[in-house]
């Protein structure tokens, strides 16, 4: 029933381009894998396009009442000395995180 | 003297304790099960020793209170726990302790609870089998060769092997109801909005909810009589009333109306699994309630929605991890461009990949319009068509997934054929409406399959009402155990005060 085989709508070119987007470092296979793939999902994907949607108002959340606002006092937040142990390289006595030169 | 204790319940928790058994004793008796059977289940992937001792041995000095006091837990590794390692089963958060607790965590450890440790699950909770963590599978206790399901399958095999009565899980397109399904056990997804979402990793923040696994449906109230209710630090966390859910479970189902969508489970749906459904429905009907059918026509669109949906969500969620603030960093990079990818490329799985790609693809010019405006579309169709149907009937009935457990490997390298094992579940993540799964029987193999139950907004109350009125007369837990619980159960403690160390 499902087991479909369907042309590739994904090209090389256009994996890359999202992987660039997503900053993902894809090797090789992975390309090939996830240009195959994601058609694959995508083909499937494509049968909500049949659908007549003209009038109808999308959907971003499952919140059927007003979202909660608090009160707008100031409140402590995580101080950092407890956030930065959590980082690959803290520079706790600044009080930053440390990463690789920006700028050439 | 010596008397078994029984974890698959609260109750067994307390009559342990009435019989003199201490926190402690219990503890050890957790952590004795866990060592005998979870090197071959994996249903752990930290286990919290000496944090729970000490818990154990502060509740026995100053007395235990609460509707949790004293009862072990298990929670899903994507549930932000205080200097305590959490994961969500990735190589990008390993080590990561996190400087505060979830909400949730907070509420049950207020309530008495002993937390035992961090379950296994498909990383960022993506998957449907738990093959997609970074530590490998877990394995289902009724047949070890099988996934407990996912995502949140550490969560079920603790519970189902006997080690905690309760278990957290997180559900964004049916990682809590699917697992307690396929392991025999009950499993709730909240109404969206009804559980703060506060220190949960985030996936698909529209869908996601955090809920219980237990062995029967009075416990699933209990967790989330302690859970629900609005917060401060969650804007999605409604501020409604939040009932006693313990209140109504001993009601009956008469006069209550059923809805069955037939259509829906014309095709794919294993005949096993349709017998089971069917005399559960005829189970209910006996007792008085009165079934129709239901037509949710874009329900057959549920699947390919959620992809589109959950995907770009997760794209966006996940964008965060880049190597700078939490876990993992590469260390084969010269620039902080290089560092990102790396880190990303390193540090995440292939399922993970998979999703952020095609959640950026969806969402990247040229596409938006054609994919994930037009899901968010469908997705209010999908709405309104339990919108109708909740004008007929109280609550919507399916099979909680087409098939019972499958085999560890069967569908790990075909993402579609695993996206598409979710079909029954995922309408209730993109509607919002709560959903619960009840244990409906074995099939020949003498494998577990659930009923799940859909029911309106905030109406969590009638879902358990119920679930526990069907679980009064089926029973199905006391039926039959999978081996390491059976051995669990035989094995006797001394009391009080001499449990093995």
């Amino acid at each position: 029933m499902l087991a479909f085989r369907m042309p590739e709508i994904l090209s090389r070119e256009e994996v890359e381009r999202i992987a660039a987007l997503a900053s993902l470092e894809l090797t090789e296979a992975e390309v090939e894998t996830f240009a195959r793939q994601l058609g694959e999902i995508l083909e499937y994907a494509r049968r909500v396009q049949q659908i007549d949607t003209s009038g109808i108002a999308p959907t971003s959340h499952g919140v059927s009442t007003a979202p909660l606002d608090r009160a707008d006092d100031p409140q402590p937040s995580l101080d950092r000395a407890s956030v930065l142990p959590g980082a690959p390289d803290p520079a706790q006595d600044a009080g930053l995180f440390r990463v690789p030169r920006v700028i050439g | 003297m010596s008397r078994t204790i029984d974890l698959r319940t609260i109750d067994g928790v307390r009559e342990a304790q009435a019989a003199g058994i201490s926190s402690t004793d219990i503890c050890s008796e957790v952590f004795a099960r866990i060592d005998a059977f979870d090197r071959d289940l994996h249903a752990f992937t930290f286990l919290a020793h000496d944090a729970a001792r000490a818990r154990a041995r502060e509740l026995d000095t100053n007395g235990a209170s609460g509707p949790l006091a004293g009862v072990p837990i298990a929670l899903k590794d994507n549930l932000c726990t205080r200097r305590m390692p959490t994961t969500a089963s990735s190589r990008i958060l390993r080590d990561y302790l996190p400087p505060y607790d979830a909400t949730v965590v907070r509420r049950l450890m207020d309530a008495g609870a002993i937390v035992a440790g961090k379950t296994n699950c498909d990383e960022f909770a993506m998957g449907s089998s738990t093959e997609n963590s970074a530590s490998g599978p877990s394995r289902n206790p009724w047949d070890p060769t099988r996934t407990p399901g996912g995502s949140s399958g550490g969560s079920a095999v603790a519970v189902a092997a006997g080690f905690v009565p309760v278990a957290i899980g997180s559900d964004t397109g049916g990682s809590i109801r699917q697992p307690a399904a396929l392991c025999g056990l009950v499993g709730l997804k909240p109404t969206y909005g009804r559980v703060s979402r506060y220190g949960l990793l985030a996936f698909g923040s529209s869908l996601d909810q955090i809920g219980p696994i237990t062995w029967t449906v009075r416990d699933a109230a209990v967790v989330l009589n302690v859970i629900a209710g609005p917060d401060p630090a969650d804007a999605t966390a409604v501020d409604i009333p939040v009932p006693d859910f313990t209140a109504g479970l001993d009601g009956s189902v008469s006069g209550l109306r059923i809805g069955v969508p037939r259509e829906l489970l014309r095709e794919g749906v294993d005949r096993d699994v349709l017998t089971l459904f069917d005399a559960a429905i005829e189970e209910l009907r006996q007792q008085g309630a009165s079934v129709s059918d239901v037509a949710l026509p874009h329900a057959q669109y549920a699947i390919p929605v959620y992809y589109l949906v959950a995907t770009a969500e997760a794209s966006s969620n996940l964008a965060r991890y880049d190597g700078v603030r939490y876990g993992f960093r590469s260390s084969k990079a010269n620039s902080l461009r290089e560092m990102y990818r790396r880190t990303r490329d390193e540090g995440f799985g292939p399922e993970v990949k998979r999703r952020i790609m095609l959640g950026t693809y969806v969402l990247s010019a040229g596409y938006y319009d054609a994919y994930y405006l037009k899901a968010q579309q469908v997705r209010t169709l999908i709405r309104r068509d339990y919108d109708r149907a909740f004008a007929d009937v109280d609550v919507v009935v399916m099979p909680t997934t087409p098939t019972a457990a499958f085999t560890l490997g069967e569908k790990v390298d075909d993402p579609l054929q695993m996206y598409l094992a979710d079909v029954f579940t995922v309408s209730a993540n993109l509607s919002g409406l709560p959903a619960l799964s009840v244990p409906c029987g074995f099939t020949p193999a003498g494998l577990p399959v659930g009923l799940q139950l859909t029911g309106r907004m905030f109406e969590e109350g009638t879902l358990l009402r119920i679930g526990g009125a069907y679980e009064r007369m089926t029973r199905w837990y006391d039926k039959r155990q999978p081996a390491p619980l059976e051995q669990a159960l035989a094995a006797r403690v001394n009391e009080p005060d001499a449990a093995q160390a």
